[in-house]
C-alpha cells in the first residue's frame, strides 16, 4: 500500500489504531467497554463551554493540524485527483483484501474509509439536518462530535456542507460521529461569542436492552436474539404512535443503534425548537415504567388509565403470552417468580401461590400466570379485592411489555447521539432506520456489516467490469453511475432514508410558506 | 405628609398606545389581564387612595396565603374588603342604564389604575414582584371564580389565546378518551382545545387527553390555565416596569407616593427594645403586665383569652406578635399559649396553633419577621367579624361597650370616659387612646414634667405604649426608646393625624 508522504503526514492519527489483520474477528476489543457504548452519554456540551472535554486534550500539533484542514480553502472537495486516487486506492485494498479472506472489522481504519468514502449516504445527511436543499445554518451551525480511532473525542466540529462533512470525516477516519444541537453560531466560533446556546435540536429517545436486563432471561448483557429485540419492537410501536397521535409529531426516524437498541428522532420543527423543560414533559407523558432495582412495584398509573396508556396497553397485551410468557418465561424459577409475588397485591393470594409453586419446581410462567385467576376465583380469600387483583396484573404487564426510555437523553436539547449510517464499532453493523410501520420485520441479526457491504460492491464490481471501467474514467463517489450503495444491500435502507428526508424538506417547506414575513427566528 | 396636591398627573409609559376612549368602551369585560396600561389623567389624591384600596386587598390575600386558607376560605375573607375597597360587579348585573354604565366603569378603571400603580411601586425588587404577582393571581381566581359564565366566556374570547372550544361531533367522538380522565362527570363537562405546550403541567402529569399536538383541557382545569397565563404576561410586564422604572426618578410627586405603598407592603416596623423591663419576660409574668401596661386593645384580647380560653386567629396573630414585641421568647410563647388554650387537647394544639404561632415568630414557612402590628395596621387592616376580638376597641366597639370595657379596667372619670366618646365620635382613635394613657400614668407624667423631660407624642404603637408604660413606672431603667419605632409619621386613609 504506498503513500506518498503528504498523504502519510495528514492521516497521522491512523497509526493510532492497531494495523490491519491484527484483528482477528468481529469482536473487537471495544466489545468490553460496550456497556457504556450505547448509552451516548458522552460529555454534555455546556453551552459556556467550560467542560470542553477532550478536544483540548488533543495534543496542540495534531489539533492545529485538524483545524488546518478544515480551513483549507474549500475546493468542493478539497482534494487534488491523487490524494482521492490514493483515498480510493485504499478502499479498494481493503475490499480486496477481503475477497482474499483476509480478516478485516470496522476496526480496520482502511474498511472504515472505504465506508465512509463510498457507503455513508452523506448528501441525504445533510438534507436531513439542513431541512432544505441550499445550505443553511440549520446545518452549518449543527455541532458534530467524531471519536477518533485513538478515543480522542473531538467536539465542536462544524461544516458549511454535506461535502466538507464527508471530507472530514473521510480523513479524520472517526470510528463513529454523533450529532448535537443547532448553535446561534458556528460552533467553531464559539470563543469568539460572548452568549454561545443552542437553539435547536430533534426531540430523541433511547431505547436499550441494559434498562430491560431484569426481565428478559434469553440474553444477557451486549448479546441479542430475535426474543429480546422485540422488547424493542414493542418499543417503537408504542412510543411512535404516540408520538404522532398524541403529539402531532410526522417525522419520526427510527435507527438501529448498531447492536441492542434503537433511537427515535423527531424531526418537526416543532419539536426541534423544543427547549428542555418541554422535552421533559414528553419524556414524563410517555415514562410510565419507573424506579430502580430496589423498587418492587415500577408501574404506579392512576385509574382510569390515560387513553395513551389504554392504547398502549391494547397494542402490548396481545403479545404478552408469546412474548413475555412463553419468550422470556420470567418466573420459571422460584427467584423469578418471587418477583411476581411481589406484585400481587393481596397477601393471602400471594401466600397460596407460593406454596403451590414451590412445590411444583420450575413451573411455566404461563401456567402460573393463570394460576392467579385459578386460585383467586377459589373463593378461599375472602378479603381479596378482585378489581385490585385485575388492575395488577395489567400493572405487570405493563411492567414487563411498556418501553423503557433512558428519559436524560430526550431530556436535553443540547445531547448528543449518534448519527444514522455510523457502524457500530462492535458489531460491524451500520446504524440504519427502521420502518415503525413495520417493526416487526426488522431484523437486527440481518443488518449488513461494513464488511458485508464492501464484499458487495466487490462482488458487483467483479460482475459488472465493464461499468467499472467506464466510471474509472469519471473518477469515483457521486460521479459514478451507479452509486455504491446501489450495488449493497444497504440501499432499500438509504432509499428509506431519502424517501423520509424528502417528505420533511417537503413538509419544512410548506411550513416555510406559511410563515412567510413572519419571521420566526430561534 | 402625602400631598394632597389637586393637581393633576399622567403617568405610565408616554408612548402608551391610548385605547381608552369612550367609557362604554374603555372596559368592555370585568376581569382585566392588565396588558394596555392606563393613559387618562387622575389626581394624586386618587393615584394614592386607589393604590391603598388594592393594597389593602393583597395585603389580606398575602395574609391568608401565610395562614394557609384555601381557596374558599380566602375567598370568602375577601368578599368584604372586595365590596368595600375594590367593587367589581359584572357588566350583566350593571344593566343598561347610563348610570349604572358609568358605576361600572368607574370600579373597572379603579382597578385598571390601581393595578398599574402598584406595579410601579413594586417592580423594584424581586421579592416584591414576586409577591405581588402572587397576590394579584390569588385576586384574579376569586374574580374569575365570581365572574358569571357568559362573561367569562366573553373575556376569554377578547384575550386571544386561540383557545377554541370543541365543536359536539369531535366531542362525541373523543368522548370515550375524554370521560377515562374526567370520570363519571364527563358528559357534563365541556372542553376546549390547545397547543399542548401551553398546559404542559397538565400533559406532564397525564391529566389531559392529547390528540395531534392539541389538548384537551376540561373547564375545571380551566381556570389554573389561565391563571396561569396571567401569572405568566404579569411577571414578564412587571420586568419591564423594573427596567423602566429609573425614569420614573425624576418625579418628584409620585416617587414618595410609591416609596411609600412599596414600605406598607413590608409593613411599618417596630424594633423592640433590648431587653425592655431589665428581666426576662415569661408566660408567667404576663398577667402581671396587663395592667397598667398594655393598652386597652391588648388587654382586652388578653382578658378574652383568660375568660374563654381562646381566640379567634386575628386575635392569636395580634396578641402573639404583640407579646413578641415585648420580648416573649418563643419557647415561653408557645407555654403561654398553651396554658391559656386550656378547654383545648395537646393534639389540636399543636396541629392547630402551634405552627402559627412559630409563624409569627419567623420560624416556620417563609420565615419572615413578622414586626408587631401598629395602631394603623390594628385601625384599617382587617375589621374584626362575627366572634372576633381582635381590632382597636376604640373604633370598633360601639360607645357603650367602650366605655363599659374602660370601667372594668378602672377607668372610671367621668371627664376621661366623656373626652372618650367624644374622640371618638369624631374618629380620633388615637386621641382617645393617648387620653387614656395620660390619665393612668398622670402621676408619672407629672413628675416628668416637672423634672424637665416631659416628652409630649402621640403614641401610634401598642408597644410603644408598653413600653413608655413600663419606662413611667419604672424610672430607673430607662430602656433605649430611640429608634423604637420606624412608624412612618402620619398615618394615612380615614384615620390619618389629626
Amino acid at each position: 500500500m504506498p503513500q506518498s508522504e503528504k498523504d502519510f503526514d495528514e492521516d497521522i492519527e491512523l497509526s493510532d489504531a492497531p494495523p490491519a489483520g491484527e484483528d482477528k474477528s468481529d469482536s473487537a476489543p471495544e466489545d468490553d467497554s460496550d456497556n457504556e457504548e450505547d448509552t451516548k452519554l458522552q460529555p454534555k456540551a455546556t453551552s459556556n463551554g467550560t467542560s470542553e472535554p477532550v478536544t483540548e486534550e488533543t495534543p496542540a500539533e495534531k489539533k492545529s493540524k485538524v483545524e488546518d484542514m478544515f480551513d483549507d480553502d474549500g475546493d468542493e472537495y478539497g482534494m487534488n485527483d491523487d490524494e482521492d486516487a490514493e483515498l480510493f486506492a485504499e478502499s479498494e485494498a481493503a475490499i480486496g483484501q477481503m475477497a482474499m479472506g483476509g480478516a478485516v472489522g470496522p476496526s480496520d481504519p482502511g474498511v472504515m474509509k472505504a465506508f465512509y468514502q463510498r457507503l455513508l449516504p452523506f448528501q441525504s445527511l445533510f438534507q436531513w439536518l439542513n431541512h432544505s436543499p441550499v445550505p443553511s445554518n440549520d446545518f452549518a451551525h449543527r455541532e458534530f462530535a467524531f471519536t477518533l480511532p485513538s478515543e480522542t473525542y473531538l467536539r465542536y466540529q462544524a461544516f458549511p456542507s454535506g461535502d466538507l462533512l464527508k471530507e472530514a470525516v473521510v480523513k479524520l477516519n472517526p470510528t463513529r460521529f454523533e450529532i448535537g444541537p443547532v448553535y446561534n453560531a458556528n460552533p467553531k466560533d464559539r470563543k469568539q461569542i460572548r452568549n454561545f446556546y443552542p437553539l435547536q435540536k430533534e426531540l430523541v429517545f433511547d431505547i436499550d436492552m441494559t434498562d430491560y436486563d431484569d426481565i428478559r432471561t434469553c440474553c444477557e448483557k451486549a448479546k441479542i436474539c430475535n426474543k429480546c429485540w422485540s422488547f424493542v419492537t414493542m418499543a417503537i410501536k408504542v412510543i411512535d404512535i404516540a408520538l404522532k397521535e398524541d403529539f402531532g409529531f410526522k417525522h419520526v426516524l427510527w435507527v438501529y443503534s448498531g447492536r441492542r437498541g434503537a433511537h427515535a428522532w423527531v424531526c418537526d420543527k416543532r419539536a426541534r425548537v423544543m427547549d428542555d423543560q418541554k422535552r421533559r414533559v414528553v419524556a414524563s407523558y410517555l415514562e410510565v415504567v419507573k424506579g430502580g432495582s430496589n423498587t418492587n412495584k415500577k408501574v404506579n398509573v392512576k385509574r382510569p388509565l390515560h387513553p395513551h396508556l389504554v392504547r398502549s396497553f391494547d397494542i402490548l397485551r396481545e403479545d404478552f403470552a408469546v412474548r413475555i410468557l412463553e419468550d422470556q418465561d420470567p418466573w420459571r424459577d422460584m427467584q423469578g417468580a418471587e418477583k411476581l409475588l411481589k406484585l400481587i397485591p393481596d397477601r393471602d393470594l400471594a401466600e397460596g401461590l407460593r406454596k403451590k409453586w414451590e412445590s411444583q419446581a420450575n413451573r411455566l410462567s404461563v401456567n402460573k400466570w393463570e394460576d392467579i385467576d385459578a386460585l383467586a376465583r377459589t373463593g378461599v380469600f375472602k378479603k381479596l379485592d378482585t378489581k385490585l387483583l385485575l388492575e395488577s396484573k395489567h400493572d405487570i404487564i405493563l411492567e414487563y411489555m411498556y418501553p423503557r426510555l433512558d428519559a436524560e437523553v430526550s431530556k436535553h436539547l443540547n445531547h448528543l447521539l449518534k448519527s444514522p449510517f455510523c457502524v457500530h464499532p462492535g458489531t460491524g453493523r451500520v446504524c440504519v432506520p427502521i420502518d415503525a410501520s413495520k417493526a416487526e420485520d426488522f431484523d437486527p441479526l440481518s443488518v449488513p456489516t461494513v464488511t458485508e457491504l464492501l464484499e458487495e460492491i466487490n462482488q458487483w464490481d467483479h460482475k459488472n467490469k465493464k461499468t467499472k471501467v467506464e466510471s474509472e474514467g469519471a473518477g469515483p463517489g457521486t460521479k459514478e453511475k451507479h452509486p455504491d450503495y446501489e450495488k449493497t444491500s444497504l440501499k432499500p435502507y438509504v432509499d428509506f432514508f431519502k424517501a423520509f428526508v424528502a417528505s420533511l424538506i417537503r413538509d419544512e417547506r410548506k411550513e416555510g410558506k406559511v410563515m412567510n414575513g413572519d419571521s420566526m427566528e430561534y | 405628609m402625602f400631598r394632597t396636591d389637586p393637581k393633576k398627573t399622567h403617568f405610565g409609559p408616554s408612548s402608551a398606545v391610548s385605547t381608552a376612549s369612550t367609557p362604554a368602551t374603555a372596559y368592555p369585560h370585568r376581569l382585566n389581564f392588565y396588558t394596555v396600561p392606563p393613559t387618562s389623567e387622575i389626581t394624586l389624591d386618587q393615584f394614592e387612595q386607589w393604590a391603598i384600596y388594592r393594597l389593602k386587598v393583597l395585603g389580606e390575600i398575602e395574609s391568608c396565603q401565610y395562614r394557609n386558607k384555601t381557596a374558599k376560605e380566602t375567598e370568602a375573607i375577601l368578599k368584604p374588603l372586595l365590596d368595600k375597597y375594590l367593587p367589581l360587579s359584572t357588566s350583566t348585573s350593571a344593566g343598561f342604564s347610563t348610570a349604572n354604565l358609568a358605576k361600572v366603569t368607574e370600579e373597572r378603571k379603579k382597578d385598571h389604575y390601581s393595578h398599574f400603580i402598584l406595579r410601579l411601586a413594586f417592580a423594584r425588587s424581586g421579592e416584591l414582584r414576586a409577591r405581588f404577582s402572587r397576590a394579584e393571581r390569588v385576586l384574579f381566581r376569586i374574580r374569575w371564580a365570581t365572574d358569571d359564565a357568559v362573561e367569562r366566556q366573553r373575556f376569554l374570547a377578547s384575550l386571544n389565546l386561540d383557545w377554541g372550544p370543541i365543536d359536539a361531533d369531535e366531542l362525541q367522538n373523543l368522548s370515550p378518551y375524554l370521560s377515562s380522565l374526567s370520570g363519571p362527570t364527563a358528559a357534563s363537562e365541556t372542553y376546549f382545545k390547545v397547543d399542548w405546550e401551553r398546559v404542559s403541567d397538565l400533559v406532564e402529569q397525564r391529566r389531559v387527553f392529547l390528540r395531534a399536538g392539541k389538548a384537551y383541557v376540561p373547564t375545571s382545569e380551566q381556570l389554573s390555565l389561565v391563571s396561569a397565563e396571567f401569572t405568566t404576561r404579569l411577571e414578564a410586564a412587571l420586568e419591564l416596569t423594573a427596567r423602566a422604572l429609573p425614569r420614573l426618578d425624576e418625579d418628584d410627586r409620585i416617587m414618595p407616593i410609591l416609596n411609600h405603598l412599596s414600605l406598607d407592603f413590608t409593613q411599618p416596623e417596630y424594633n423592640m427594645p433590648a431587653n425592655l423591663t431589665g428581666a426576662a419576660i415569661t408566660a408567667k409574668s404576663i398577667d402581671g403586665l396587663v395592667n397598667p401596661h398594655f393598652p386597652l386593645c391588648m388587654s382586652h384580647l388578653h382578658n378574652t383569652l383568660k375568660r374563654t380560653h381562646h381566640l379567634k386567629h386575628f386575635g392569636r396573630l395580634q396578641y402573639t406578635l404583640f407579646l413578641k414585641g415585648i420580648g416573649l421568647s418563643p419557647d415561653e410563647a408557645i407555654t403561654f399559649w398553651r396554658s391559656s388554650f386550656s378547654t383545648t387537647t395537646d393534639d389540636k394544639f399543636t396541629k392547630e396553633y402551634r405552627y402559627n404561632i412559630r409563624h409569627a415568630y419567623g420560624l416556620e414557612g417563609n420565615r419572615r419577621n413578622y414586626k408587631p402590628l401598629s395602631c394603623q395596621q390594628i385601625l384599617t387592616d382587617r375589621h374584626p367579624g362575627p366572634g372576633e376580638t381582635h381590632g382597636c376597641p376604640y373604633r370598633h366597639f360601639s360607645v357603650d361597650n367602650l366605655v363599659a370595657a374602660l370601667s372594668r379596667g378602672g377607668i372610671v372619670d367621668k371627664n376621661v370616659l366623656g373626652g372618650v366618646r367624644e374622640d371618638v365620635e369624631k374618629k380620633k382613635f388615637h386621641l382617645a387612646c393617648n387620653r387614656v394613657f395620660e390619665h393612668v400614668h398622670a402621676r408619672e407624667l407629672k413628675r416628668e414634667k416637672d423634672e424637665g423631660k416631659a416628652v409630649n407624642e402621640t403614641i401610634v404603637h401598642p408597644n410603644v405604649y408598653f413600653a413608655r408604660s413600663w419606662e413611667l413606672r419604672n424610672p430607673g431603667v430607662r430602656a433605649q426608646r430611640a429608634g423604637a419605632v420606624e412608624e412612618e409619621q402620619g398615618g394615612q386613609g380615614p384615620h390619618g393625624e389629626e
